[in-house]
């Protein structure tokens, strides 16, 4: 295991005991390695897939989860501005809850996300259809996140795909929440574009599905 | 036998005459008198009605006197938002600030109205059905709660970084609680289903469940005077077995994602399983995979009683059919009778 690999291990660790000063003490370690901002990107992608990996194998609890994106997003939003560093806006996004005002999921896409070093703009939550659309009318959203805790709200994303066709928008919307981990086929049935269940690995996804664009 | 001689079986660890069938209906009343959500949770009555008919219908083991979730956040002056195919949910949280939580005061249950309709439904309910089926009253935890009250990302702000709040809160939540358990009880209810959905390990990890919720349900557990069953709401609990059942709970909701020989090996004569059929696939289900589904948690968990099939959620959803519920009570009954079958 080389420096970098120990490092992120350590860092992962702190992350996990939710140690906000530790996390942020490795941070600096390794800014002081190489001054390179996409080492610190690595360093934080790396250890929020395996804290989401580690959920999704039941092993880590979603409020680690939810803090660890906090603590690097937080770590992240710090160095931006020191390496002159522009978040990457291609695609386009939004993010919302749909109905519901438990927001826990899409804060912690949205964490990660940010931690990743990309622009998204919050929608909020408790949101009916027609704020959905509207809003992403108005931004010219691209990509539209959709996180929904009940099965009524999940299925509500079939009437947000069809009145964004309505209106000539090639919007793609990922969903994420409890109804799509607990339905695997619930997604494709609502008309979403992308299965977003897992959100560690949102990065990936995202960068796969627009890396041509963004080039 | 009876519904109640059925379920004391399983929760004694011993075979009935079959495993009893829990199927925890509450929206599904709307539907059976065909009027509104909203409405239908106006009037205890309109449960009273509902809860029998089903019970009958389904040939369902328990009746079931849960409104809605959110029903302690009316209570403590909250909003509750109701939709027409789905459970009420709770708005916007009261709790702004931690600041607020010095001034909170436990709702007074015997004079909160949405309270008193609970306990008007359960009151009449009991006369109906005397001890021929059991009467599931609901809390939720009051270590659950705060997700409600407050908001899920400040409630882990308050665990992890300030434990003065947390104390506080936990004692006005569970001097609730505890009254609210006990009002249900003192109204007819046989046991007390005790909603916690944070004791899983998917949602707070065990060392610090162990630190924080644990102790607040311990404590709470022991100052309800009745039988608790206490369900984590579609959380995985293998990892937390043995601290659940140290609460003092005689019943445990288990997950889907539980493995079925695991949990039926470490649950045996310990604690009664409550579970664990996923009520949200179960709108796709069809005459086959109900009939596979049940046939299969029979066979992993049935032998020597211990098992009370139910959703693994705590309410059947709106959008499952009425044929799925009854096939769903045909094939328990099928695969379900003692002696189990050795092929199965």
């Amino acid at each position: 295991m080389n420096n970098m690999e120990l490092l992120i291990e350590e860092f992962e660790t702190a992350l996990l005991q939710i140690n906000r000063v530790k996390a942020a003490e490795l941070f600096e370690r390794c800014y002081d390695e190489d001054k390179s901002f996409q080492q610190l990107e690595h360093m934080a992608i790396h250890a929020l897939e395996t804290i989401g990996n580690g959920w999704e194998a039941g092993t880590i609890s979603l409020s680690q989860v939810y803090m660890a994106g906090v603590i690097c997003e937080e770590l992240i939003e710090k160095y931006l501005p020191i390496m002159q560093i522009k978040r990457k806006d291609i695609p386009k996004m939004a993010i919302g809850v749909l109905q519901d005002h438990h927001a826990l999921g899409k804060r912690i896409v949205y964490s990660i996300l940010r931690a990743g070093g990309f622009e998204i703009i919050d929608f909020g939550q408790g949101l009916s259809v027609q704020e959905v659309v509207e809003k992403t009318m108005e931004n010219k959203i691209e990509l539209l996140l959709i996180s929904t805790l009940m099965l009524p709200s999940a299925l509500k994303v079939k009437e947000v795909k069809a009145k964004l066709v309505e209106n000539g928008l090639t919007t793609q919307i990922i969903v994420g929440g409890a109804p799509f981990r607990l339905d695997a086929t619930l997604w494709e049935r609502v008309g979403a574009d992308i299965d977003g269940k897992n959100a560690s690995s949102i990065i990936h996804i995202i960068e796969n599905k627009f890396r041509k664009v963004g080039e | 036998m009876n519904s109640f001689e059925r379920t004391m079986a399983a929760i004694s660890h011993k075979e009935a005459d079959r495993v009893p069938l829990f199927l925890l209906l509450s929206l599904h009343g709307a539907k059976e008198l065909q009027i509104p959500i909203k409405k239908y949770f106006s009037k205890p009555e309109n449960v009273v009605k509902a809860q029998l008919k089903m019970k009958e219908k389904y040939q369902n083991d328990c009746i079931y006197t849960f409104f809605y979730a959110p029903i302690e956040i009316e209570a403590f002056g909250g909003e509750v938002v109701f939709v027409d195919d789905g459970p009420p949910n709770s708005g916007e949280p009261f709790i702004r600030n931690f600041e607020q939580i010095s001034r909170i005061k436990a709702p007074l249950v015997y004079e909160t109205d949405c309270l008193k309709k609970v306990l008007t439904a359960t009151e009449l309910l009991k006369k109906e059905v005397r001890n021929e089926t059991p009467i599931i009253g609901v809390v939720m935890s009051p270590f659950s709660l705060p997700v409600m009250q407050m908001g899920f990302e400040k409630y882990l702000e308050m665990i992890y970084f300030r434990k003065d709040e947390f104390k506080k809160l936990m004692e006005v939540n569970e001097a609730f609680c505890v009254e609210w358990a006990n009002a249900q009880l003192e109204a007819g209810a046989t046991a007390i289903c005790y909603f916690n959905p944070l004791a899983s390990p998917n949602m707070i990890e065990r060392d610090t469940y162990l630190t924080t919720g644990y102790l607040t349900d311990r404590r709470t557990i022991a100052r309800v005077k009745g039988p608790t069953a206490t369900h984590l709401a579609s959380g995985i609990t293998i990892p937390v077995i043995d601290d659940l059942i140290a609460t003092g709970t005689a019943v445990l909701g288990f997950s889907e994602s539980d493995d079925l020989a695991v949990i039926k090996e470490a649950t045996r004569n310990k604690i009664c399983l409550l579970g664990n059929l996923n009520g949200i696939d179960m709108v796709n289900w069809d005459y086959k995979k109900t009939n596979d589904t049940i046939q299969n948690l029979i066979s992993k968990a049935g032998d020597g009683g211990g098992l009370i099939i139910s959703d693994n959620h705590g309410e059947i959803p709106w959008q499952v059919s009425e044929d799925t519920l009854l096939e769903l009570s045909e094939a328990v009954r099928k695969f379900g009778t003692y002696p189990l079958m050795r092929s199965q």
